[in-house]
Order: C-alpha cells, then sequence, then structure tokens
C-alpha cells in the first residue's frame, strides 16, 4: 500500500513487519522519530516486544546484546555522539556475532553541536565489524531495513542502515508499504544456531587465548565474504516478493562514460538529476551509487569504474589527516589495476550543508578541465579559512 | 516540478501544513516531497518548511532557494523575514492576514492571496486564543488559489493526520476554500 511518510517511520514500519522482539534506544535527534514511531507500535499492540527505555546508547546496545545472545530478533537505531557512546559495544555485537539491526541516521559529530547529516558518524566505526548499507530515499530505507533482518541472520553479523538527516530522516514522500504477509514470505523468524539457554547452561564469550583469537578474527573476515556473495541472492528472493532491488552497487550511464561520479546517501538521488541533464547536452558522464560499504564491493566497482578516464567521488565525510573516506576506499579497489582512471576527491555538504545541482555540476566541470587530481581532496563551497597553529612549538 | 515555501512560527503547524498537502496532492496523482528546514525549534520561532510536487518521480534532495509560490502562515513574520527571497515572478504570496501589508511595493510583480486564518482557526475553536493552530486553515485556501489539491484529498489528508477535532479541522480547511480572497498581481 502506498503511504505518504518521512523516512524515519519508513524505518519503523519495517521494524513492525519484520516482528522485532526487543527494542532499546535512547533518544538522539535525527534519529528520534524512529524509535518514538516504533513505541507507539508497541503501546498500541501493533508490535508485540519489549521496549527497553534505557540510561544511555551504551545501555541501549549492551541490552540488545543480552536479548540477541537469548535468540530474539533486535533493534535499535542512533545518531552521531550516541554512536560514538556505543562504540565499545559494536566491536562487541560483531565479535559475538550477533544479527542485530541498528538504524544510523548520519548526524555531524560536536563540537561545533551540529544535528544535521555527515557520514564521518558511521563511517568512523567502519572497522567495527557491522555491515554497512547506505540508502537513498524512503522506500530503499524501509525496503533495506527488511533486508538488513535476513541479511544479519544469516551470516551471523550486526547490520546497520545508514540514512541522511533531515534530507531522508525527516522527508515526507511515498512509500510502498509492503504486506504483513509479503514481509513474512521474505522473512522467516529468527531461529538462531547457538543461544543462551539455562537448560543447556554455557559461557559466552570466554578468554580467547593468541591460539584462537586470530581464528576467530577471520571467521568474522569470512562472515563479511559470505554476505557479499549472499547479497544478490537476498535481493533475488526480495526482487521475487516485493518486485524492487537495489544492488551493492548501482551504475547509471557508465558504460560509455568518461567522468563517473561515485556517490552515496541522498546525494545520489540528485546527482541522478544532473547526470541526466548533462547527458541530455551530449557530456558523456554517468554515475555510480555505492549502497553496501561493508563488505566494501571492490570487485563490482573495479568493474564499473575501470573504463572510465575519470572518477569523481563526493565524500559528505572526511578523515583527517587523510581524506574522504569512500575516495580513500575506491582508490584501494582500483590501485592494482594496470590501466586505472584517475580518482578525485571531493568533500561537500559537511555538518548538513546542501549538496546541489550546481555544486554536483561544478564538481564535474572540475574534473574534466584537470588532467589529474591533486594530491588532497578538494574541499567544496568553502569561504577562506585562516590556518591558527598552537603557542607551543621546537 | 513546482516548488513551494512555508513560513510560520514554531506551534501553528507549518511542517503539518506542509504534510497535509503532501497527503492530499499524492491522492490527486501527484509525486510528492515535503520537508522542514531544520533548526532548533521552539514555539514562536520563524520556521520554514518546503513542499515539491511533480508528475514524475522528484530527485532534488536539497532545500529549496528559488520557489514558485509561498505560504506566509503568521504576518507578523513580514516584518523580519523576506518572505519574497527567491520568489519566481509571478508567483503566489498566501499570507494569513486579514488586510493586505503594508508597503505593498515589496511584492511587486507578485500575486498576493489573503485568508483570515487566525479568525477561522480560532472560530472552530483550534489552538488557543494566544496561540490559534492556523494550519488547516491555510490548506483550504491553498487548495482554492492553486486550484488542487481537491477538497476530497485534503478532507482524506485531515482526518489521516489531526490528532484531534478533525471535523473542525476539516471546517477551518472548508471555510479558508470559500474565503480566500485572490487579488491577483501587485503592479
Amino acid at each position: 500500500m502506498w503511504q505518504v511518510m518521512e523516512g524515519s517511520h519508513a524505518v519503523a514500519e519495517a521494524v513492525r513487519l519484520a516482528g522485532v522482539q526487543v527494542i532499546s534506544a535512547y533518544p538522539i535527534t535525527p534519529q528520534t522519530h524512529i524509535v518514538e514511531r516504533i513505541s507507539e507500535f508497541c503501546a498500541a499492540g501493533l508490535l508485540e516486544a519489549r521496549f527497553l527505555r534505557v540510561e544511555s546508547e551504551h545501555s541501549a546496545l549492551a541490552a540488545l546484546i543480552g536479548a540477541s545472545t537469548a535468540g530474539v530478533r533486535t533493534f535499535t537505531a542512533t545518531s552521531s555522539q550516541g554512536l560514538a557512546y556505543m562504540h565499545e559495544l559494536l566491536h562487541w555485537a560483531s565479535g559475538a556475532r550477533l544479527p542485530i539491526v541498528m538504524a544510523e541516521v548520519n548526524r555531524a559529530l560536536a563540537p561545533g553541536w551540529n544535528i544535521w547529516t555527515d557520514q564521518t558518524d558511521s563511517l568512523s566505526q567502519r572497522d567495527t565489524g557491522w555491515i554497512q548499507l547506505y540508502c537513498e530515499d524512503g522506500q530503499e530505507v524501509l525496503d533495506t531495513t527488511l533486508q538488513a533482518f535476513r541479511l544479519a541472520e544469516w551470516v551471523n553479523l550486526p547490520v546497520m542502515v545508514v540514512l541522511d538527516a533531515f534530507f531522508l530522516s525527516h522527508t515526507h514522500e511515498p512509500v510502498q508499504v509492503p504486506s504483513q504477509e509479503e514481509v513474512d514470505r521474505f522473512l522467516p523468524p529468527f531461529s538462531p544456531s547457538f543461544r543462551l539457554n539455562t537448560e543447556t547452561p554455557c559461557a559466552f564469550n570466554q578468554l580467547a587465548t593468541p591460539a584462537v583469537y586470530m581464528e576467530m578474527r577471520y571467521s568474522i573476515q569470512q562472515a563479511m565474504a559470505s554476505a557479499l556473495e549472499r547479497f544478490p541472492q537476498l535481493e533475488d528472493a526480495f526482487q521475487t516478493i516485493m518486485g524492487r532491488r537495489y544492488g551493492a552497487v548501482e551504475e547509471v550511464s557508465t558504460a560509455d562514460a568518461d567522468v563517473i561520479l561515485v556517490t552515496s546517501g541522498t546525494v545520489t538521488s540528485t546527482a541522478r538529476g544532473v547526470v541526466e541533464a548533462l547527458r541530455n547536452r551530449g557530456e558523456k558522464v554517468g554515475l555510480l551509487k555505492i549502497k553496501l560499504f561493508r563488505p566494501f564491493p571492490a570487485e563490482a566497482i573495479r568493474r564499473h569504474l575501470r573504463r572510465a578516464a575519470k572518477v569523481a567521488v563526493l565524500d559528505r565525510n572526511f578523515s583527517f589527516g587523510a581524506g574522504g573516506i569512500f575516495a580513500q576506499e575506491v582508490r584501494a579497489a582500483l590501485c592494482n589495476l594496470k590501466d586505472r582512471p584517475q580518482v578525485f576527491g571531493y568533500i561537500v555538504g559537511l555538518g548538513g550543508r546542501d549538496v546541489t545541482p550546481a555544486l554536483i555540476t561544478e564538481i564535474c566541470r572540475k574534473t574534466w578541465e584537470r588532467a589529474h587530481p591533486e594530491e588532497a581532496d578538494e574541499w567544496m563551497g568553502l569561504t577562506e579559512v585562516p590556518y591558527e597553529s598552537g603557542t607551543a612549538g621546537p | 516540478m513546482l516548488e513551494i515555501r512555508f513560513h510560520g512560527r514554531g506551534g501553528q503547524g507549518t511542517v503539518v501544513a506542509t504534510i497535509l498537502l503532501a497527503k492530499a496532492l499524492f491522492e490527486a496523482g501527484y509525486f510528492v516531497q515535503s520537508f522542514p528546514l531544520f533548526g532548533v525549534e521552539r514555539r514562536g520561532a520563524p520556521v520554514e518548511a518546503y513542499l515539491r510536487l511533480d508528475r514524475s518521480k522528484i530527485l532534488l534532495r536539497t532545500n529549496v532557494y528559488e520557489p514558485d509560490h509561498v505560504v506566509v502562515l503568521d504576518r507578523t513574520l513580514l516584518h523580519g523575514i523576506d518572505v519574497t527571497r527567491g520568489l519566481k515572478a509571478g508567483g503566489w504570496i498566501l499570507i494569513n492576514a486579514s488586510l493586505p501589508p503594508g508597503q505593498l511595493e515589496l511584492f511587486k510583480g507578485f500575486r498576493l492571496a489573503l485568508v483570515d486564518a487566525t479568525r477561522i482557526a480560532l472560530a472552530h475553536g483550534l489552538g488557543t486564543r494566544t496561540h490559534p493552530i492556523v494550519n488547516t486553515a491555510m490548506v483550504g485556501a491553498f487548495a482554492r488559489m492553486l486550484g488542487m489539491p481537491h477538497m476530497q484529498a485534503v478532507a482524506q489528508a485531515i482526518f489521516q493526520e489531526a490528532p484531534a477535532k478533525p471535523e473542525e479541522n476539516l471546517q477551518a480547511a472548508q471555510d479558508a476554500f470559500s474565503e480566500v480572497r485572490l487579488l491577483g498581481l501587485v503592479d
């Protein structure tokens, strides 16, 4: 059924349809609408689940680690500082191989205090062993949340469904909400192969000596590799029932493109419009959207980008002392190719600054004009910032 | 594609006005998108929200800079905010007011529509005397001004969305639909 709803509520609908059994969360803007709606579902009896209000994000994830270990389907949502506060337990959830699903609404980290969109919060958790899926619109975030439960439970890893603050979380748009019967066909009940059971007591997450720890880490990597391999099958199953699929990456007009834009999140939608407009003027520009960031679909990215002369990566995030995070990953994926495109990195839209068609068009123009990228990624739309050094020095 | 900017104050239901219209316009066959310019909202603080509608899926995910039309839910905003910022020539400005604003020359080249949404909201007991909730009246006036969405779709959206007094909200929308004065081009 079609409904006009905001991205946050699309996530909540998916959680209801997935029959999640334990939700634990602590409110933080811009995520709050998600758990607010879920708590309404619980109060109205539309979702039979335990909703745990806890005193912090650290406790929110700790509670789900307990619940998931006991073998029930679990969900939480957070943003920014809340995710940072969960950091220790993010490792714990993946290390314990718990299929927890989290919605992460991208919000800039403080200070300066900023509630607007920026991917640095989720991307700075890239090494925690969570699968990460970046979404573009309300439909994709609903569908991806449903897929996240099946994927998580298939490979025993936690999944983060990532959405932009406001441009997606608070934007109302038409979304097709599947029926319960359709969702039940796609997503069977969670039945874990191991769980905490008082009938057969055992210890979980014991001391792991050097003799076993490395193998345990390797098994997580095997699960990541398996998630990457199984993602198309998962989408096949989803498409058969729902008629929609997204791809770990999605290409638009890349086959003959001289310049390919690489995007993620809602910037992708705006960039689709730019690519269409430039194509109508005869410019050979293409687009590659990266949805699945962990595991990183390096092979698919090489396949789509290798023929282009230039690639322009738009990063709404930054790793201080290095560069845009998607650009780093794209460069790493391409580096062993003999003939490879030049990769231009652009930093855009930090802290919710708007990424407009004019800005994306300017990025295309800059990429066309220059033969080679600068060493450092270019910060777009920046006013001049004087450098102030500290007072101590040699 | 049409882009519409809404100016209001926290507590008047500005964001909900865009949601009501998005739902009603979707019902009327349009692709829609509505969202607030999110700040640190407090009751009484200026609020901006946007509405987009088109015949095909809307790809643009940015703020609205050059609206086709503007809706002002609180006329006291006219003193502090340039509501014509970026407004396309000939665009409508729908204002919650009983009389045309002073300094009419500021609206030259735009079309003006007036509706006394505050009086209508109070007549139907929406909000309080000091904080009337004018959004549904403004939605009714909007529907008349643009000739869409039709009032059945507006009614459906109000019944879906209004947390209280759905009948009264619908009556406010209908009153505003009848009463709105389309003054037209200011020259």
